[in-house]
């Protein structure tokens, strides 16, 4: 089978199963929650690797790790519940001291297996099509399989209680008042959070998960004020990354986990300077525009209350505004047809007389 | 004992030791900056953005002096910060997840960096990982004094800017008012615990790096409500926390200390929210169940008193009207007999004089609101 095809499809189903449920845990400021539960997941391995001793199959580990991520998380709420520790205190006082263990762990007993740090950094998604498994009397990727139902069961989950989701994410009071158990609910998505963060650590490492979890979601949200559309943008921006990442990573010889974070990273980094609705840039022109606008609509007023041309000086010293900013704002009246030249000034037109019978900036 | 006497005779230990402690120190006290301002995470955030800075540093200076590669560290966690900063004033996004951008972008970008090194085959990269999981047993005495360059720096600057940073921590509005430059103080703290992550790169690595911001900060706010007294007490703490986890790692062999360290600190923190005096779980659950008791108790003499002024005072009308099981009814008149507010009469029972004073005590506290005396 095509070695590309099956490291691209794998990388698409890890980002589209993150995505799915990223979006959630960034719309209910969760976000590192993410990161406490992807580092948990290495002493659930090392767990589970000690109580099946040995072996290295995937049920146990995904069971041990998805276990690992729960105890994270139910920790982190006890500690914050206490209310002596705030609760982002309580990730990272929670997740180093678990890592810790597992690290401690695997230096006492497992020196000279195979659980190597690497592999918790950047993931072995370049292995992904040497273990393959038989279904249907056809040998496909284990990754396939295994990161195949992930995504169906996150995209199940959302679309089967999509509206309860929606409540409790948007407004856990009503959604407490009106029954939804938003305890339940939250436990259910953590739980899925745990299992993403399992089927992906083969592929991508336990650090770099955050990165598909997150990443795509924080740019969807700076693109879009609905949630549809941005669980939509989400899953396209992970399945971008994952392209351009692997195509990157192949071409400069670079980790493809990694890669694909960074160019994840950069779509964020797109979108906070474009984005429509709030970048840095776009808020920017915007801002100067309405300026402009602002500007042109006083000088259309200023001018339509003198029968003769004004000439500039005029003008500056009555608005106290810099030849410049003038010539700007002269120039956007001019375009938009409000103003004409007449001799050695500006006069309104009759379409700039009709606009201010209309609109005022002075408030007339 | 015998790891006791290695630490002034062992060149290695004395080394290991001495920076693990050193880090607990900068650390203890930065990191309670750093809570106290609710940027508990900015250090896992600084830790994981310094990766990329190292390789950077590496590849454009080829060098693996720590001290260039730890500026090139601090210099990309300090751009990271004011990125997470640049997204939280200009965007509508959560901080957690502004800062779990910045945290798992720059480290791939690390990752691929670091990838990018090894695979070139001229540069001789073993060592730069060590950065990641730490590895103190490396500190050699020129680090130790790196360390304490650092440390001292940023220790100066907290003992001079004590009063102006204590004010921004804890009222940032006033100070502005007092016309203190808000933003820089803020920004400058953020600088000095970039310094404090530096050390602990080498220490106990950018995964675990969190916690020795966080732990030592966390376990001193129980014991104390003064800040200066918090400060001490997290240096205190991270540096007994580095000490015996290096102490511990040198016991035996293939004992990791970066780990060992963040589980000691993880201990100390634990006993702190369990066992500190008036802020200890135990003590909390120890001063509910008190309560719990004496409201017990009270509710019960005043329905005894109820029923010894209006009516008659029996096992059986008491129970009737606490709706509860003759035993158990029985069980709590000797609790009330037990303090003597209760003794038998023909009848059944009745109120002693002191039961009775305390039962009209307590109906008037009610009527007035005030709290009771203990009983």
């Amino acid at each position: 089978m095509n070695v590309d095809l099956v490291i691209i499809l794998t990388a698409i189903l890890v980002s589209t199963a993150s995505a799915l449920v990223g979006t959630f845990l960034v719309l209910r400021r969760m976000a590192l929650m993410s990161d406490a539960i992807s580092h948990a997941v290495f002493p659930g391995i090392v767990l589970a690797f000690w109580l099946t001793s040995g072996d290295r199959a995937s049920l146990p580990m995904l069971l041990g790790a998805a276990t690992a991520g729960l105890a994270t998380v139910t920790l982190v709420e006890w500690l914050s519940r206490t209310g002596k520790v705030r609760n982002d205190a309580a990730i990272g006082i929670v997740f180093p001291a678990l890592f810790s263990l597992g690290v401690l762990a695997v230096s006492l007993y497992y020196r000279d297996v195979h659980l190597d740090m690497d592999a918790v950094l950047y993931g072995e998604i370049a292995f992904a099509p040497f273990e393959t498994t038989t279904l249907w009397g056809r040998e496909i990727p284990e990754s396939w399989v295994v990161l195949g139902l992930l995504t169906l069961l996150n995209l199940g989950f959302i679309l089967l209680f999509y509206k309860e989701l929606k409540l409790s994410t948007f407004d856990p009071g009503l959604a407490a008042a009106l029954g939804f158990a938003p305890g339940v609910l939250h436990y259910a998505l953590m739980s899925l959070v745990s299992f993403t963060a399992v089927g992906a650590f083969q592929s991508v490492g336990a650090i770099l998960i955050v990165a598909f979890l997150i990443i795509p979601p924080a740019t969807a949200y700076l693109l879009t004020q609905r949630l549809p559309i941005m669980i939509g943008l989400a899953v396209g921006v992970g399945i971008v990354s994952s392209l351009a990442g692997y195509g990157l990573a192949i071409w400069l010889d670079a980790s493809i986990a990694g890669m694909m974070a960074t160019v994840a990273g950069l779509c964020f980094a797109l979108a906070f300077l474009f984005s429509p609705l709030e970048g840095l840039l776009t808020s920017r022109v915007r801002r100067q525009r309405q300026r402009l606008e602002v500007a042109a609509r006083l000088l259309l007023a200023h001018l339509a209350h003198h029968d003769r041309p004004v000439p500039e000086q005029e003008i500056l010293a009555e608005f106290g505004w810099n030849p410049r900013f003038l010539r700007q704002a002269r120039e956007k009246a001019l375009q938009a047809g409000w103003l004409e030249v007449f001799g050695e000034g500006l006069r309104p037109t009759s379409r700039g007389l009709a606009i201010r019978q209309t609109t005022s900036v002075l408030g007339k | 004992m015998e790891v006791f006497i290695h630490i002034f005779t062992d060149y290695t230990l004395r080394n290991v030791v001495l920076g693990a402690a050193l880090l607990g120190v900068i650390g203890g006290v930065l990191g309670a900056f750093a809570m106290l301002r609710r940027q508990s995470l900015l250090g896992e955030v600084l830790a994981h953005a310094a990766l990329p800075g190292i390789a950077l540093a590496f590849i454009l200076t080829g060098v693996k002096l720590p001290l260039v590669l730890l500026l090139g560290g601090g210099l990309a966690g300090w751009l990271a910060s004011l990125l997470v900063l640049a997204v939280l004033r200009n965007t509508r996004l959560p901080e957690d997840s502004a800062l779990g951008v910045m945290l798992s972008s720059f480290f791939g970008f690390g990752i691929v960096l670091l990838t990018f090194i090894q695979h070139r085959e001229d540069a001789d990269q073993a060592g730069l990982d060590r950065f990641i999981f730490g590895q103190a047993s490396a500190i050699v005495t020129s680090d130790v004094l790196n360390f304490i360059v650092l440390g001292s720096i940023a220790l100066l600057l907290v003992g001079l800017l004590y009063k102006e940073f204590k004010l921004v921590t804890f009222d940032p509005d006033y100070a502005t008012s007092l016309g203190l430059p808000v933003r820089s103080l803020g920004t400058l703290l953020t600088s000095l615990t970039v310094l404090a992550v530096m050390v602990g790169l080498q220490t106990v690595g950018v995964v675990l790096m969190a916690a020795m911001l966080i732990a030592p900060a966390a376990a001193a706010r129980q014991w104390t409500d003064r800040l200066a007294a918090m400060l001490w007490l997290s240096a205190g703490f991270g540096a007994l926390a580095g000490l015996s986890g290096a102490l511990i790692s040198a016991s035996r062999e293939n004992l990791p200390t970066g780990p060992l360290i963040i589980l000691s600190v993880s201990v100390i923190l634990l006993v702190s929210l369990f066992l500190a005096p008036l802020r200890g779980l135990v003590w909390d659950w120890v001063r509910s169940r008190q309560n719990r008791r004496r409201v017990h108790l009270e509710r019960l003499l005043l329905d005894a008193h109820v029923l010894h002024n209006h009516d008659v005072l029996t096992l059986e009308t008491l129970a009737l009207r606490r709706r509860e099981s003759l035993a158990l009814t029985r069980q709590h008149l000797e609790e009330l007999r037990a303090r003597g507010w209760v003794q038998p009469s023909k009848e059944g029972f009745a109120l002693t004089p002191v039961g009775d004073q305390k039962s009209h005590e307590l109906e008037q506290a009610m009527r007035v609101g005030l709290p009771t005396k203990h009983p």
